[in-house]
């Protein structure tokens, strides 16, 4: 395929992802968050009772459509291959660092686009955190930074993750008693739209996103890197498409999707300094991991056994915020989230620079 | 002329590798990737810079041949 055809393909591809996310608002979602992978995995983490608050608690069908959606594309265009061995553990730390720095921002940097889309002027701090974060990571890769090689694995390493999310599905569906939900009215676990909707929209993005290779991390990264363009389209195009159609929304409907301002954005707070560090977390986990956490789950579904990993890093990190309070809520941050979120970059400069520089005799 | 192996490197890997190599500014290289993002990213990076690029494909491994 060449450079123009990709460009458009991912353009497209954006342009739908961004209206589906709104829709998914419209459908029931919280506001400003048609998807965000941080949230939804959080949301999971605690529907399993791996933390106990009670406002996030729900298995996302997103997720599940998301792994699956990328799993089955990647099986029909035969791109399915289970590899893995490329430093699972750090790939974990980094994925849980990540998810602390994401839950400081309270979104990943998916979430981050949609907020924007929906007048949340705070996300602009979180995008210039997200900036330098991504620069410190690019940094390191200018110097040498690697992960080393992934090998070939068995084809059920590989489809160890899509077939936990059919579990997850059938744990959704059937509601067993020690599965937690979020009460009615209890926050943001208890907005979801109905599971087909979600599903089929997790699907739907998931196959869109494997295609086009989409990363959020990656399209700020490329243009530093290379002067690559590409996966930035996408980025634009989300950002373009969910902006108009939360427009259109505003208009059409009783409710309101677009409210250009700082305060009072749901499922969000003012303090600018650590919604930019914590981005800044953020981008600079997901560029020594290779991919921002949409990325991981499709490379999951792709039988990436090493983004899996880094996933159950992220709900681990999740887990981890809401059972130590490192998470912010709508008042703001916490102490204990400032805490490990000034750990969490101490602990990934750790890695990219014991990854740069020490070099193996291998 | 010396065959670059950037499989089970991730993404950019591969393309901060032929970057590199590139500085030398020879008229041929060559690329073993194993994954088909690898394979686009690098094909890209190479036409980029006025290289044409050939594929190999060998099972689940593609050589990339760039030629000035």
């Amino acid at each position: 395929m060449d450079t123009r055809k990709e460009k458009t393909m991912i353009m497209i591809g954006g342009l739908v992802i961004g209206v589906i996310a709104a829709l998914l608002v419209f459908f029931g979602n919280p506001a400003n968050m048609g998807f965000c992978i941080a949230c939804f995995l959080r949301d999971t983490a605690g529907a399993l009772g791996l933390h106990r608050a009670g406002a996030v608690q729900y298995i996302r069908p997103e997720i599940i459509g998301l792994v699956l959606g990328s799993f089955i594309m990647a099986v029909s265009k035969k791109e399915f291959a289970a590899k893995g061995g490329s430093s699972p553990l750090t790939r974990f730390i980094l994925g849980f660092f990540a998810m602390i720095g994401c839950l400081m921002f309270l979104g990943c940097p998916f979430r981050m686009i949609l907020r924007l889309a929906g007048g949340d002027l705070n996300a602009l701090l979180g995008l210039a955190g997200f900036v330098l974060g991504i620069l410190c990571g690019v940094f390191f890769l200018n110097k040498g930074y690697s992960l080393k090689r992934s090998y070939r694995q068995p084809v059920v390493e590989g489809a160890v993750l899509p077939v936990i999310q059919v579990v997850l599905l059938g744990l959704l569906v059937a509601a067993p008693a020690f599965i937690f939900f979020s009460e009615e009215g209890a926050g943001p676990g208890a907005k979801h739209a109905a599971v087909a909707i979600s599903l089929i929209a997790g699907l739907i993005v998931g196959a869109i996103a494997q295609r086009t290779r989409l990363c959020m991390v990656g399209g700020i990264r490329d243009v530093v890197l290379f002067r690559e363009t590409k996966l930035l389209f996408g980025f634009i195009a989300i950002f373009a498409s969910a902006l108009v159609s939360n427009l259109v929304l505003t208009a059409v409907t009783e409710g309101t999707y677009f409210t250009a301002a700082f305060a009072g954005q749901p499922v969000a707070h003012t303090d600018g300094l650590w919604n930019l560090l914590g981005m800044l977390l953020v981008g600079f986990a997901c560029v020594l991991l290779g991919g921002c956490p949409l990325r991981q789950l499709i490379l999951s579904g792709e039988g990436n056994s090493d983004s899996a990993v880094a996933v159950l890093g992220l709900i681990a990190g999740a887990a981890f915020a809401h059972n130590f309070g490192l998470a912010s809520s709508g008042e703001g941050p916490t102490m204990n989230g400032k805490i490990a979120v000034v750990i969490g970059i101490i602990v990934v400069a750790v890695i990219a620079s014991v990854n740069t520089f020490k070099k193996d005799k291998a | 002329m010396k065959t670059l192996d950037a499989r089970g490197l991730s993404c950019p890997e591969p393309v901060i590798m032929i970057r590199k190599a590139m500085t030398s500014k020879e008229n041929v290289y060559e690329m073993l990737v194993d994954n088909q993002t690898s394979r686009e990213n690098v094909t890209r990076y190479a036409e980029h810079q006025g290289y044409k690029v050939t594929v190999t494909e060998n099972g689940e491994e593609y050589l990339l041949t760039m030629k000035k």
